[in-house]
């Protein structure tokens, strides 16, 4: 049992459960000051997400959107704990997102380009918009949260503009890809079937999914990772080491932004939302992603996993009452769980710490009892 | 009975791998200067660690003035009143002295700071013991002597009683060194209990009344100074005897393989060059030693040379070419291998594992890596491990420790296992031995005679004189950023040598 409780991987997972239980606790005991009449319901049907409707067929499509969402998330958590590997903190994930919803929407919309080239543009300009942090970072030592934070804002505002020459005359919303560009949506490839045909699971799906495990490999297998990780982690000694600190800088910082910007090609791509050009506020996703990251462990494969559960909290948020709770409480709830997910590195120290002592305890009471035994012996 | 200010009885402290404490009793007399003597990775810092409250040991006690403690952090410690200077010092590096020395217990009143108040008490107990610090000076441009002096300060401004020094002299001057040992006497006749480590066996014969020695975690005895001999020690540490002096055959220096011509490189602290039209050539067979007292350049000229800083102006030339813009990678490549000064700041990515750091200069070559880019794993271990093997790196885990974990000396005898093995034509050795144990420093030295006799140009860099005066060919002295003098360690002498160190003498030196 303690061998287990040893292993870091299993004390990764029991951190972030732990800190999943206990974000679920406080948003409950949230729900409960505000109005305890529904609060059972409330907390339980955002646990259930989409198992809260009735049908199977239903569920099975509803479970289509929370996994269609899932990869987004996925992508900008990856964004951030590659970056993070590399000891860089790229908050400037929501703003690449961003570059990578304006990119893809407007040359398919605009230009009526095809879903490939849609989805390379994303990556591109996202990942333009890396490499402008990660020039300051490298060649002005400017701190990537704050250039990536004001970034994140010109580009939310440069959107709402660019996007507002493809948007329906009569609301703020973007045109419809059906119907203005349908060569731009993201391919099915038969998945839709699986899901009772939900037409937002595209093969965003599996190229996710095979995304993160090439990052995991990348970071732990090969020499650029390698590389990586040594001027994250030192970045004397990887200049002592003939690695180029500014080059892998503004790299590392170019790949978390693309990866950003095709988690937004991967959403808006599929039809699922439209971009609404009077916003005022970057999309949580990025920041969502923070979480997810630390939340996955910082590792890929972890993130998958953390990904699809921060979204399912945050889709089930819409199944709370609003008889009872006004309609923000939906993200009310997934925010206080998301934000105890930032919690896992803290649980792992103390779970450690508690570890450690109850050792030393046994320890002391086997030696006590050795020492009586011996006095017994003696007379 | 004799009264002991503290008791460590039968301390066990294992770590993944390794039991680095297996039943050890220290007892430190009231007043006494106590050494703890042996080899790298022999868990004399752990000892300590424990006694400071880091640690929890798995069996044991403390007792301090006979009633049995608990020390769970190093607040505990320090309302026991013990206090400790570290291996590698633990200072904020933009926060000045004054600031450093009242962290955590900074005086106030209603919660406002009273500096001034702090700053009498500090400047008071700088003027008692001859610490020399400016309160105002930032920790990152000050020298390691000075920050030394800090700590130490950190730990009398904290009205300490148990004092424990680890390895205090491994990154001090000679000159701090006779300063510092003076200080440690004059705080054990106020009454200062103090516990040193130190590889450095005259220096413990100087200072302390008795010596515990440890080897391979385990207690192997005590004994008063006054009764053993340097050698009799070296013995008991180690279980061999020691040649503490190098041997070698004369050298035969064959072709120029590094020819620097005015070389002048900025200084990162004051206004002026720290290194001013240097030139010299190194040839191939022959150890040439770059001495100085510390902060007179060295530093400065090694960066330049290995590519970390850029010059201001003159030229490098590796066997004839000219390697004045080439970046480090490839100057490295083209056969300069560098055992840096610091060891944390450049030598090794703490957080990787031994096996990694091991190829840190040569990890993109197609030994270990494909030619797809992936890093070939089992390679990297076989290479590990035969370099643990040669160079005797101890450690918990073998190549999959990470490298924080280990003992200080092992660090460094892994950075020096991995310059050397580079096989490199050029190997700049900045304070090679820096926190080895005499073992440990026999053996490197002998290495640096064989890439020496293998044909290889070695330049030294050392403020150890020992060191100086006993391994090179030839001597060079750096002051004030210039060479003043070059010697023959053969027909010199220390005091000659100092003469030269101190600027008080020099010559017209030619290349
Ligand atoms: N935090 C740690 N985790 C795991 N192993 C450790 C840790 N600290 C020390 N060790 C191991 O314990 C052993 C003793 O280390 P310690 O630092 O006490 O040696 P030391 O006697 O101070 O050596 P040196 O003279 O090189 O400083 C070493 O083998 C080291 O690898
Ligand atoms: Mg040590």
């Amino acid at each position: 049992m303690k061998k287990v409780l040893k292993n870091p991987g299993m004390q990764a997972f029991l951190a972030s459960l732990i800190c999943i239980i206990i974000g679920l606790l406080i948003g409950y005991l949230v729900l409960l000051i505000i109005n305890p009449e529904g609060a059972w319901e409330s907390i339980t049907n955002v646990i259930k997400n989409f198992f809260t409707w009735s049908k199977p067929k239903t569920q099975l499509k509803q479970f289509g959107n929370t996994l269609a969402k899932t990869m987004p998330l996925l992508m900008c958590s990856l964004s951030i704990l590659f970056a993070y590997k590399v000891g860089l903190f790229n908050i400037g994930a929501a703003g690449q997102y961003v570059a990578g919803a304006c990119a893809s929407l407007y040359a398919a919309l605009a230009w009526g380009w095809g879903w490939l080239p849609c989805m390379l543009f994303a990556i591109v300009c996202a990942g333009v918009l890396g490499a402008i942090v990660g020039i300051l970072k490298a060649y002005c030592n400017v701190n990537e949260v704050i250039s990536g934070i004001m970034l994140n804002w010109i580009t939310l505002y440069l959107t709402n503009t660019v996007l507002s020459k493809v948007k329906e005359a009569a609301s703020p919303y973007t045109l419809y890809l059906d119907d203005v560009n349908p060569s731009a949506l993201l391919p099915n490839a038969g998945l839709n079937n699986l899901f009772n045909n939900n037409k937002y699971i595209t093969i965003a799906v599996p190229l996710a999914l095979i995304i993160s495990i090439a990052i995991h490999i990348l970071l732990s297998r090969t020499r650029l990772g390698y590389e990586l990780k040594a001027t994250g982690s030192n970045k004397n000694a990887a200049k002592y080491a003939g690695m180029r600190e500014n080059t892998n800088i503004i790299l590392t910082l170019i790949i978390a932004g693309g990866l950003a910007g095709l988690g937004a090609s991967m959403l808006y791509q599929t039809g699922y939302m439209r971009w609404e050009c009077t916003q005022s506020s970057v999309p949580g996703m990025g920041f969502n992603g923070i979480a997810a990251a630390f939340l996955g462990g910082l590792n890929p494969i972890g993130a998958i996993f953390s990904s699809f559960f921060i979204q399912h909290i945050t889709d089930g948020g819409q199944y709370v009452n609003t008889n009872f709770y006004s309609s923000q409480i939906s993200d009310l709830i997934s925010s206080v769980i998301i934000y105890l997910c930032g919690f896992v590195l803290f649980i792992k120290l103390t779970m450690n710490k508690m570890l450690a002592r109850s050792e030393e305890r046994k320890l002391r009471q086997l030696k006590e009892a050795e020492a009586a035994a011996g006095k017994e012996v003696d007379q | 009975m004799e009264q002991y200010a503290i008791e460590m009885l039968h301390i066990t402290k294992r770590f993944p791998g390794i039991i680095a404490n297996d039943n050890i009793t220290l007892q430190l007399k009231k007043g006494e200067i106590h050494a703890l003597l042996g080899e790298n990775g022999a868990g004399k810092s752990t000892l300590m660690s424990v006694l400071f409250g880091l640690y929890q040991p798995e069996e044991g006690t403390i007792k301090k003035d006979g009633v049995e403690v608990k020390i769970n952090n190093p607040n505990d410690a320090n309302d026991l009143g013990i206090g400790m200077v570290h291996q590698h010092f633990k200072l904020v590096e933009c926060f000045t002295v004054l600031d450093n020395i009242i962290l955590g217990v900074e005086p106030n009143k209603m919660g406002f700071l009273q500096k001034d108040e702090a700053r009498k008490k500090v400047l008071a107990l700088s003027e008692k013991y001859g610490l020399r610090v400016d309160p105002d000076a930032k920790i990152e441009d000050i020298t390691v002597g000075m920050q030394q002096r800090t700590e130490i300060l950190k730990m009398l401004y904290r009205d300490n009683e148990i004092l424990i020094f680890d390895e205090p002299t491994a990154v001090l001057t000679p000159q701090e060194i006779s300063e510092l040992m003076q200080i440690m006497k004059n705080l054990s006749a106020e009454g200062k209990s103090i516990l040193f480590i130190s590889h450095k066996l005259a220096e413990i014969m100087e200072v302390a009344d008795r010596c515990t020695v440890l080897r391979k975690g385990k207690y192997i005895g005590t004994v008063n100074t006054a009764d053993v001999t340097m050698e009799q020690l070296s013995a008991m540490m180690v279980g061999r005897d020691v040649n503490f002096h190098v041997e070698k055959k004369p050298a035969t220096p064959g072709e120029v393989i590094l020819e620097i011509d005015n070389m002048t490189v900025a200084s990162k602290v004051h206004k002026n060059n720290a290194v001013k039209n240097v030139s010299m050539k190194v040839r191939a067979g022959e150890i040439v030693c770059l001495a100085g007292i510390d902060g007179n350049g060295q530093s400065e000229f090694v960066y330049g040379l290995s590519g970390l800083e850029p010059l201001v102006s003159g030229s490098i030339k590796l066997h004839g070419k000219d390697i004045t813009k080439a970046s480090i990678r490839e100057r490295s490549t083209m056969g300069i291998s560098h055992i840096p000064e610091d060891r944390h700041k450049h030598g090794l990515v703490l957080d990787y594992s031994l096996e990694d750091n091991m190829i840190l200069q040569t990890y993109f070559g197609p030994e270990f890596t494909s030619k797809a880019g992936f890093l070939q794993r089992k390679n990297i271990r076989d290479y590990a491990n035969r370099l643990i093997e040669e160079y005797d790196v101890r450690s918990g885990q073998g190549p999959i420790t990470v490298s924080r974990a280990m003992s200080g000396g092992n660090q460094q005898k892994a950075i020096i296992a991995r310059e050397i093995d580079k096989a490199p034509d050029l190997l700049i050795a900045v304070q090679p031995t820096r926190g080895l144990d005499v073992g440990a420093i026999e053996f490197i030295h002998k290495q640096l005679v064989a890439q020496r006799d293998a044909g290889k140009a070695v330049l030294l860099v050392s403020l150890e004189l020992d060191e100086v005066m006993d391994v090179p060919d030839r001597i060079l002295v750096m002051y004030e950023g210039e060479i003043v003098g070059e010697l023959d360690p053969k027909t010199t002498t220390q005091e000659e040598l100092g003469l030269y160190m101190a600027g008080a003498k020099r010559d017209e030196v030619k290349a």
